[in-house]
């Protein structure tokens, strides 16, 4: 009695290949939608900026005049924003990192901290937006000013590097920070000494990605109230400004009214890929410059 | 060697008496951090105050009843009207439309990098994929009204110049790395003997893919299901320039609908004086979105650590 | 017994001429444990422990994997304690003051007692910063002295002439022997009294085991020496006393000659003549 005709399985076989051959085609063209769509979408931003990236747009300030509009403001805005960003997040995320790696006591409040924090990466956007809003452009009463919109976005990118600092930091062997302690070092030297140095690109390589994050971010900054046509470039952490996306999000909803405005738009997402672009290049050259020092 | 033992001792041991500063810095160094710690709390802390105290006072004014029930959003004029229904289904139809995208071609990109590819194909496609997913939103929204809308126009009659459809794909695409980078974490992490253990039996790469790995790695796939959902639910920009601020109860795709994102934004680009009801029924929207959001990821987290396979 | 005679033609040094006689009074103790116990959570790892340990000389700790060995001396500069579950009853007095005691400060022990670690484990910093690193974080930060520091203990650990001319390149591009050496002056470059060291040459291939070995009985002169192995003939080769540990406990601890040639414990003779472990 045989319970297989190896006839019958073979003739199936066929018909069970076949649909393997189809599926895989499948997923490699499912795969592929990402890359099409990154591509044209490339493509579109460049032909619609054609011709109008140049030292006029780059150095211009904001203007109602297509001709004469630049984006100057919004980027020395975007500088200034990472002015605050940068050292707050550094900071605060570094610091809590080091505090959940080194110095909490694994229990119910680190396991606290930690699901608060991922679920702080969650929340959406905007309402840190409605955050900053209430608590420091209102509450605070700094008004729609840089160190406000600073502020909101280093909680917002927060997440951002804690989590990758935490791994960073969870990546330095324990046998490192035995020969400190094994030197008669305290805890805090072997951190400042030994964990952070090796800890360092990861570190970093988080708060590059953290920052381009936030300097790609909008929705939290249109709510804070900041104004769609903003001629003064902003001095300092105090004064009023605008970035590169809201300024692409009023020239976009606006080309309805003059449809240069919509190349304006191409033009500043251009130069905002290119810093994002930049950004990125450092952060991977760390990665990779760094990775498997010991 | 020998004469000079003892010096270095001395000097550590004249140092001692003076490191005063070293043992000041290691009481207050855990304490500062701590405090530093408390911060990400005081955040969600702060989000949480913020929104209540506003919700309350709009629900004084409107009826909780009337708020969720209400499918006439007319926040300006005479006869205001604050129901929610039309922002939620617009919410919900851009976040569907995203997830018909999002859904089938991250699990089968997940699939393919993870069972199919090459190393080479996966060390070209996985960079770009992250290229994808670091893209400021307001660039797809630019690329949603001015290149899929006309495209989506031409080919379907009757849609409006500003519609769901259009911001619901370009959402999808968005969250194609999320949902594909997630899931392939879970099916890696499924052990090769499995892989083995179905091959070696005769199964094709299809059947052990489709019966063995995706069963096996389900949790984790389905968490990055809900996580994409909680991020289309969250997304701002992208409705906001593609979908228009029409506040219709409706469920025909062709039609502009307002999100509850695009609703804040709308709300305080509009410059809506502090004590207003309008004022208010910002936060209320505010909370209901950051609820939806929150249980969201909470089912998320739940699913990925209750079901956390055990190879 | 091939392992017996080759330890013993080994032994003719004028080194261990002194441990064939009884501990004199003369000799300072160094470390005397008194019923020391300790628990990692449930597991039972060091059983009422009663040892002294003798100034400058080389004590060889031994015994088969999992025996208490390695955790022993680690409870001797309580790095031990960087394990959250450890237990410790009993005491440890070292140069007759209780280390285990709240008040003697962990890091001044540190600095009194050195380790040198299982696995080579320099910084990813220059040669150089790894040697300055104890005297660094000890307060001394005059570069003249720091420099004479960091020769005079290359030199100690007879390491100087191969890295004098790259002192500031990563310690990482050492081989492995070379790095332990590095760790081992690094461990100098503070000048503790005692060194203890964690298995330091079974990661190392076998000519840098050699020069472990004898840069071992160069140091015992300055430091007293307290060395885990699992390689019997390198505790007969280069130990001047012998502790044999078993299941946490010590079964036998004498002259290192003794030990490898009249046990008076069967179990001791099983295991340096290889019959189990």
């Amino acid at each position: 009695m045989k319970y297989f005709d190896s006839g019958q399985i073979q003739k199936k076989l066929g018909s069970r290949l076949l649909l393997n051959q189809v599926a895989k085609r499948l997923f490699f063209l499912a795969t592929l939608v990402g890359l099409v769509v990154l591509v044209i979408l490339i493509y579109r931003v460049f032909s619609d900026s054609m011709g109008w990236i140049n030292f006029d747009f780059l150095s211009n300030r904001l203007s109602t005049d297509p001709q004469k509009a630049g984006i100057l403001g919004a980027i020395t805005g975007t500088f200034w924003l990472m002015v605050v960003v940068a050292p707050v997040t550094f900071f605060l995320g570094v610091g809590t990192a080091i505090y959940l790696e080194e110095f909490a006591k694994k229990g119910r409040f680190q396991s606290f901290i930690q699901t608060n924090i991922s679920n702080l990466a969650g929340v959406p956007s905007i309402v840190f937006g409605l955050l900053g809003l209430t608590v420091f452009v209102r509450g605070l009463g700094l008004g729609a000013v840089v160190l406000a919109g600073g502020l909101t976005m280093a909680l917002l990118v927060l997440p951002i590097v804690v989590v990758s600092a935490q791994e960073a930091i969870r990546a330095v062997p324990q046998y490192l920070r035995d020969a400190s302690y094994g030197m008669g070092a305290t805890k805090w030297q072997t951190i400042k000494n030994v964990v952070l140095p090796a800890a360092i690109p990861g570190i970093l390589t988080g708060i590059i990605l953290a920052l381009s994050r936030a300097i790609g971010e909008t929705a939290p900054l249109v709510v804070l109230g900041i104004p769609a046509l903003l001629i003064p470039l902003p001095e300092g952490i105090f004064d009023k400004f605008t970035v590169m996306p809201l300024q692409i999000y009023y020239w976009t909803i606006d080309a309805a009214l003059v449809a240069e405005y919509a190349n304006l738009a191409a033009a500043s997402i251009v130069v905002l890929l290119f810093i994002l672009f930049l950004m990125n290049s450092v952060a991977i050259f760390i990665r990779n410059k760094y990775q498997k020092r010991y | 060697m020998e004469k000079s033992i003892g010096q270095v001792r001395k000097m550590i041991e004249e140092n001692k008496k003076t490191a005063s500063f070293t043992n000041v810095v290691e009481k207050i160094i855990p304490k500062t951090l701590f405090v530093i710690a408390v911060i990400s709390i005081l955040t969600t802390l702060g989000i949480l105050v913020t929104l209540l105290s506003e919700t309350v006072a709009f629900f004084k004014e409107i009826s909780f009843i009337e708020f969720f029930t209400g499918t006439v959003l007319k926040p300006l004029g005479q006869n205001a009207q604050f129901g929610v229904l039309p922002l939620l289904t617009g919410t919900l139809i851009s976040s569907a439309i995203a997830m018909v995208v999002a859904i089938p071609i991250g699990l089968m990109t997940a699939v393919y990098l993870s069972e199919y590819a090459s190393e080479k194909v996966r060390k070209v496609v996985k960079p770009i994929l992250e290229i994808l997913a670091g893209i400021p939103t307001i660039v797809y929204g630019f690329f949603a009204l001015t290149f899929v809308t006309p495209i989506l126009r031409s080919l379907i009659p009757g849609l409006e110049p500003t519609n769901i459809l259009s911001p619901g794909i370009v959402m999808g695409i968005m969250i194609i790395p999320m949902v594909a980078s997630l899931s392939e974490d879970a099916l890696g992490a499924v052990p090769n003997s499995m892989r083995e253990g179905a091959l070696a039996l005769g199964a094709t790469k299809l059947e052990v893919t489709w019966k063995v790995i995706v069963p096996a790695a389900i949790s984790g796939i389905v968490a990055s299901f809900v996580l994409a959902i909680s991020r289309a639910i969250g997304e701002t920009m992208i409705v906001t320039i593609a979908s228009g601020s029409s506040k219709n109860f409706t469920f025909d795709l062709t039609q502009s609908m307002q999100t509850m994102t695009a609703y804040i934004v709308e709300v305080t680009g509009g410059d809506a004086p502090a004590g207003s009801t309008l004022y208010y029924s910002l936060y209320a929207v505010a909370m209901t979105l950051f609820v939806f959001t929150l249980v969201m990821n909470l089912i998320a987290q739940y699913i990925s650590r209750k079901f956390r396979e055990e190879y | 017994m091939a392992v017996m005679t080759k330890a013993k033609k080994n032994f003719v040094s004028p080194a261990n001429v002194g441990t064939q006689e009884p501990v004199q009074s003369n000799k300072k103790v160094a470390f005397q444990t008194k019923d020391l116990n300790l628990w990692y959570g449930e597991d039972h790892a060091l059983k009422s422990i009663n040892l002294e340990i003798v100034e400058n000389e080389v004590t060889a700790i031994i015994g088969p994997s999992g025996c208490g060995k390695s955790t022993f001396i680690k409870t001797l500069n309580r790095m031990v304690e960087l394990i959250p579950v450890v237990k410790i009853s009993g005491d440890i007095l070292y140069r007759e003051k209780s280390i285990l005691n709240k008040s003697y400060k962990v890091e001044e022990l540190r600095t009194r007692v050195g380790m040198v670690f299982q696995k080579p484990n320099p910084f990813p910093k220059s040669i150089y910063e790894n040697i300055a690193y104890g005297p660094k974080i000890h307060g001394i930060r005059n570069k003249k002295i720091l420099d004479e520091i960091v020769e005079k203990s290359l030199r100690g650990a007879a390491i100087w002439d191969e890295v004098k001319d790259r002192l500031h390149e990563n310690a990482y591009g050492l081989s492995g022997g070379q790095q332990q050496r590095i760790c081992i002056a690094r461990c100098l470059a503070i000048e503790p009294d005692v060194i203890l060291m964690d298995e330091p040459t079974s990661a190392l291939d076998p000519i840098s085991t050699l020069k472990i070995e004898e840069l071992v009985q160069e140091l015992k002169k300055d430091f007293s020496i307290i060395i885990v192995t699992h390689n019997m003939q390198q505790a007969a080769r280069i130990s001047d006393k012998t502790a044999f540990f078993l299941n946490g406990e010590v079964i036998e601890f004498d002259s290192t000659d003794k030990i490898f040639s009249t046990p008076s414990d069967k179990r001791t003779e099983d295991y340096i003549t290889g019959r189990f472990g």
